[in-house]
């Protein structure tokens, strides 16, 4: 590191010099640093969620906005749709969280165990991980496929072997949620492998030597030592999988190409949203949709982190 | 993260795992047995997970209309493959390739800004105490939580009403101070020992310097994770470009094979071998990379 032995703080002209104190002042260094940050909150976070809480309000048609006070919500409250799309991405939501915390949960423990081969359990990462690289638009597209209704399609052929007949997979209620489901567990299972992986490697042995002698079985070991010890690790992980259920669209506009699926079945909050405001121009009507998703995500998450002490630990 | 599992002692060669002495852990089963349950399980979930990709890999050498009436599958006859698909990706896809530079062009930009902003904004929140450091940080911690799906109507509003739509700038620009790479590059900073800085200020060097040429080149391993990281997501970026590209010259790849996505499946052969390609870059890397991508994916879940 040469670079440090440069500029002995030589005085220079009185604006030169008070330049110099600036770069200098460890008092205005923060501010400066974080100005980015201020920035982009205020412009590109802070001044579109007040408009989407006002125009929520508003009744915006072809360019132009009038105040209509809270009719938006009351549409919402009587609009089935709506309904039914924050029915579709709660049920995701719920399932995502029973299957994608224990699963993956489960095969980071057997991967943690001292046995077995390290070379096959960094193989076994590896191809858990592949999915997590694959884009959205790519899986949706292989899934689309693979779920055909025909009784050619690989789904289909494989639930044959077991006697089944051919599903029609994408037209059905229970069929797509299938669907979509298994393209969720493929893609995020191995992300959150990595996840609780790093977070059981933190958990020092001693505490398992010390149970062990005390004579407390492995399940014992398993519920009294790394379900508190991971802890963090659980908290991170529910809520981004609270918060990436609920706002789920992707994966169903690729699956059924496109923003509509037999009786809105594959509909979504951010799918009614993107109908509404995009598709059908209606922006105060889909804002009212925003910031409903916005108050139920929040709520769910603020009361979450702090149940658990999150917020209290990171403001220190 | 090269050597996860702590296995620098030999395992002491019992075969029954009950309780070796020395306070080991036990294991319910022998161990052979263990070991070799563990390694079928591994080894059967990793092929299924490797299915769709091996599917699409295997549909390159289908006809595309054939793939769109009747699905993805594997018993295919190997003697009908057929390498159309690969000499029409190379002579006569359109945009295609075209679509492949601006995600590469867009990625690299993206990454590299991002990855500068977001550190340097981290290092305000973990080298100094200010006034409002609070609730700045506490605006960090929400933003990783407010969906962008949200903000998504306004901001496209806003777009359109400055006439920024179909420019690179407006995908860009919002997320170079990401909230999940500040917080990431924040804790690896909390990390530095203080006194280097002093040693650098002892030594003349302003605040951005220290910033500058004392940290970031002392942290590469932070840099390179967050590379990965925010490299992955911006290559599969979809719903914003959506919004805001109009012109197909501009479309990144995800968009663009999108629009193969039509109902009437006549770009399926484009539409397959072309979702085959975009994921290539990506593995290879990956491949290269291995624990880097490890190492950037389990960033944010930094113990708290």
């Amino acid at each position: 590191m040469a670079q440090l032995q440069e500029r002995p703080a030589s005085p220079g002209t009185p604006l030169g010099h008070r330049l110099k104190g600036l770069l200098y002042s460890q008092r205005l260094a923060p501010y400066f640093f974080i100005a980015p940050f201020v920035i982009t909150l205020l412009a590109f976070w802070a001044v579109p969620l007040v408009r989407t809480f006002v125009m929520s309000t508003q009744s915006v048609m072809f360019g132009e906005a009038a105040f209509v006070g809270t009719d938006n919500f009351e549409r919402l409250w009587h609009d089935r749709i709506f309904w039914q799309a924050m029915y579709n991405s709660a049920r995701y939501m719920v399932l995502t969280l029973v299957i994608l915390i224990p699963v993956p949960l489960l095969l980071a423990v057997v991967i943690n165990a001292r046995l077995g081969s390290d070379r096959l359990k960094n193989l076994f990462k590896a191809s858990m991980f592949i999915p997590a690289l694959t884009s959205v638009v790519v899986a949706g597209i292989i899934f689309r496929l693979m779920f055909a209704e025909t009784s050619t399609g690989l789904v289909n052929q494989v639930i044959a072997w077991f006697g089944a007949d051919p599903v029609r997979w994408l037209r059905t209620d229970l069929g797509g949620l299938v669907a979509l489901l298994a393209l969720a567990t493929w893609r995020y299972t191995g992300v959150n492998i990595l996840y609780f992986l790093s977070g059981l490697q933190s958990i020092p042995d001693e505490l398992y030597e010390a149970a062990s002698i005390d004579g407390a079985g492995k399940l014992r070991q398993f519920f009294s030592i790394t379900l508190p010890n991971i802890k963090p690790t659980m908290v991170y992980v529910t809520t981004i999988s609270i918060y990436g259920g609920l706002a789920m669209f992707l994966e169903s506009f690729m699956l059924y190409a496109g923003n509509s699926s037999p009786n809105n079945q594959g509909l979504t909050v951010v799918g009614y949203l993107y109908r509404r405001g995009i598709e059908e121009n209606d922006l105060g009507y889909a804002s009212a949709v925003g910031v409903v998703l916005l108050v139920v995500i929040m709520a769910i998450n603020l009361t979450y982190l702090t149940l658990t002490g999150t917020f209290k630990k990171e403001s220190r | 993260m090269s050597a996860p599992t702590a296995t620098t002692t030999p395992a002491p060669s019992a075969e029954h795992g009950t309780g070796v002495p020395g306070g080991r852990r036990k294991y319910p089963l022998p161990r052979a047995m263990f070991v070799t349950i563990q390694s079928i399980f591994l080894v059967v979930i990793g092929l299924i997970v490797l299915v769709p990709l091996v599917v699409i890999f295997v549909g390159t050498f289908q006809d595309g209309g054939e793939i769109m009436r009747s699905g993805l599958r594997l018993d295919v006859d190997i003697s009908s493959f057929r390498f159309d698909n690969y000499v029409m990706i190379f002579t006569d896809s359109g945009l295609y390739f075209r679509w492949f530079a601006n995600s590469v062009g867009l990625t690299l930009v993206q990454v590299a800004g991002t990855l500068l902003v977001s550190s340097f904004v981290a290092y305000g929140f973990a080298m100094y105490d200010f006034k409002g450091k609070t609730a700045a940080f506490i605006s960090v911690l929400l933003l990783m939580t407010v969906p962008f799906e949200i903000m998504m109507l306004p901001l496209y509003v806003m777009v359109n009403d400055l006439g920024l739509a179909d420019s690179y700038s407006v995908i860009v620009i919002p997320f170079l101070a990401a909230s999940v790479t500040i917080f990431f590059f924040r804790q690896y900073f909390m990390g530095i020992p203080k006194e280097l800085l002093e040693a650098g200020r002892v030594d003349g060097v302003t605040e951005f310097g220290i910033f500058f040429r004392v940290v970031l080149p002392i942290s590469r391993p932070a840099l390179a994770a967050m590379a990965i990281l925010n490299g992955m997501v911006t290559w599969n970026n979809f719903l914003w470009p959506l919004l805001v590209l109009r012109s197909a010259e501009k479309f990144t790849l995800p968009i663009g094979l999108n629009t193969l996505l039509t109902p009437y499946g006549n770009n399926y052969d484009l539409l397959i071998i072309g979702s085959f390609f975009s994921l290539l870059p990506v593995l290879v890397l990956f491949l290269c990379f291995q624990r880097f991508f490890v190492a950037g994916m389990t960033a944010g879940a930094l113990k708290g």
